[in-house]
């Protein structure tokens, strides 16, 4: 089965905004994740709720938020045209957006709880041997808390891969621009003898799942292995 | 090298009031577990904040509650190895050593060289942590906070987590350090061994507070202070004067006259540490003869303690040194027993604690 160009411009779309997504909303999911694993502050509660929001709202609430928010007119979106030259209303930068958020509280969670694992005796240890606060974040905690970010970053990029409601309310559904795969799914049932179509980029979507499936589940022994410390080839 | 701790810490309903001061070679904080110990040296690496008094290393105060001084840990300078030797999991031992380096508190590579031939490091520099026994393991993490340009180095139980056999071994490696180093070392444990075998200075600690200090042959003799922490007896510092090979006898003489101790690995003049346990000794009013036992000191009676369980400990004076005997209350009343009287001290068991250190 070999994909037909317009397929493979939904893929690549779909791909791009996964990507991108994923890359941007992670140093902020890791930062918040630390946050929510290390510090106490009043109002953590609500600020932890805020962070999961995106999880328990139905998509098209989120979208609508966007969409005020992120639209032309929007605060936000005014200043990130104003000062970045983004535009993110009705384009696939802000398909990215819409995934990014909805995935955000996946990857927060699956990092926070890898930064909670952690012995903090081993950062202790660092600080006697000279590392500062930033120096063990970078060269001992978050080393450690390699699993939990390859996790999070895993099930962000498939929700990314998934997200339907969030995009189609906020950016709508352009082709070449904002269709993304679950989109053009979803167009080919509305039309009459679209089935086929619609199965066959159904089809893709499962082996693009598998394979980001199985990229994580090695990604994330190899990272366990070598935060428990064993060499390469395990002889003991 | 001199280091002052006085600090004061609340630690729930424990408290931590300790004071006292120590100079070079190995300083040992002794007491039981839970006599806040480490809490004194998590203090001193910076890992305790105390509520007020001061810490000062060569002159720095490091800590001064009334002056607001909190130099925090990684500026310190202060190596750490820890009970669990806490070596980074993720990264390799060669890694681990190197780490400091990272932090511009690395040494250059001759001393890494150094102080990998010293603990016998070469064949574990490129396997990881999780592979390594305890002993190993330990060794990694001293050469760690030796690598770290420290002008302290805090040990903290290094040797809790080890089997006899691995004790033995590391215990080794800290000589050889306290010996080709020369960095001052604070070396926390509640093994009476460890200490009479390392330590220059033992600071006494019991819930919390310091109850005694001294050179190791003061404190390890004052029965008083450590009921139930360890068997009492007596530490005596002396050097050996004769070696007979064919006997494998060696005689050292001490502040009082001699002993002869089998298995002494030393050479003549060099100096050696020996313990004798209060139940090794015995006591005769006059010179015993026709007897087995080899070391007889004369000495005369400074003090009678009446301990638990119908036993008195008694306090011989031989020459400079105390020696310690515990027998039966019993034996004690029908002996006569009293301070000033001239006896003799029977020797039945000595143990060497150290050989061959300065």
């Amino acid at each position: 089965m070999i994909p037909t160009p317009e397929e493979q411009e939904v893929l690549w779309l779909s791909l791009r905004v996964a990507f991108w997504s994923v890359l941007v909303s992670l140093p902020f999911a890791v930062a918040v994740a630390y946050v929510l694993a290390r510090a106490s502050f009043p109002g953590k509660t609500l600020f932890d709720a805020l962070v999961h929001l995106p999880l328990v709202l139905p998509p098209v609430v989120v979208g609508f938020f966007l969409l005020l928010l992120f639209g032309r007119r929007g605060p936000l979106g005014e200043i990130l045209e104003h000062w970045f030259g983004i535009v993110v209303a009705f384009r696939w930068t802000g398909a990215a957006l819409a995934a990014g958020v909805m995935g955000f509280p996946l990857m927060v969670r699956a990092i926070r709880l890898s930064f909670e694992t952690i012995d903090r005796k081993l950062e202790a240890a660092a600080s006697t041997l000279g590392a500062g606060r930033a120096g063990v974040f970078v060269t001992v905690t978050l080393p450690l808390a390699l699993p939990g970010v390859i996790t999070g970053v895993l099930l962000s990029f498939a929700r990314s891969l998934g997200e339907f409601g969030a995009t189609i309310t906020f950016v709508s559904n352009i082709p070449g621009e904002t269709r993304t795969l679950p989109l053009a799914i979803y167009t080919f049932t509305q039309t009459p003898s679209g089935d086929e179509a619609a199965m066959r980029l159904s089809l893709i979507a499962v082996l693009l799942s598998l394979a980001a499936l199985y990229v994580s589940e090695v990604l994330v022994r190899r990272a366990a292995k070598r935060v428990r410390g064993d060499d390469a080839d395990s002889r003991h | 090298m001199t280091l002052i701790v006085d600090i004061e810490r609340r630690l729930g309903v424990f408290r931590l009031k300790t004071s006292f001061e120590a100079g070079a070679g190995v300083t040992a904080l002794f007491g039981r577990s839970g006599a806040g110990k480490t809490s004194v040296v998590n203090a001193i690496a910076g890992l305790l904040r105390p509520d007020r008094g001061r810490i000062v290393i060569n002159g720095e105060p490091v800590f001064d509650g009334e002056r607001g001084i909190d130099v925090p840990t990684p500026k310190r300078c202060i190596g750490y190895v820890f009970q669990e030797g806490r070596l980074f999991p993720h990264l390799n031992v060669r890694q681990n050593l190197n780490y400091a380096g990272l932090f511009s508190r690395g040494m250059p590579a001759s001393e890494f060289i150094h102080v990998v031939e010293l603990l016998g490091l070469k064949d574990l520099l490129d396997r990881r942590p999780g592979n390594l026994s305890g002993g190993e393991k330990q060794r990694v993490a001293i050469g760690r906070a030796l690598l770290s340009s420290p002008r302290l180095l805090l040990l903290d139980e290094p040797l809790a987590s080890l089997d006899t056999h691995r004790k033995n071994e590391v215990l080794q490696y800290i000589e050889l350090i306290r010996d080709d180093i020369k960095i001052p070392i604070v070396y926390v444990s509640h093994a009476v061994e460890e200490v009479v075998r390392l330590a220059d200075t033992v600071v006494l600690v019991s819930a919390g507070e310091v109850a005694a200090v001294g050179t190791a042959e003061e404190v390890m003799g004052r029965p008083d202070l450590h009921t139930g922490v360890f068997e009492g007896g007596a530490v005596i510092d002396a050097k050996v004067i004769e070696q007979d090979m064919q006997n494998d006898i060696a005689t050292l003489a001490f502040d009082g006259g001699t002993l002869s101790v089998t298995k002494v690995d030393a050479l003549i003049g060099e100096p050696v540490r020996v313990r004798i346990r209060a139940r090794d000794v015995s006591i005769a009013l006059r010179r015993p003869e026709a007897i087995s036992i080899q070391n007889i000191l004369a000495g005369t009676v400074r003090e009678v303690r009446s301990e638990r369980g119908g036993e008195v400990d008694v306090a011989i004076a031989v020459g400079g040194v105390v020696v310690r005997s515990r027998i039966t209350q019993r034996a004690a009343d029908q002996l006569g027993l009293r301070p000033g009287l001239s006896v003799y001290a029977l020797v039945k068991a000595i143990s060497l604690a150290r050989a061959g250190s300065p």
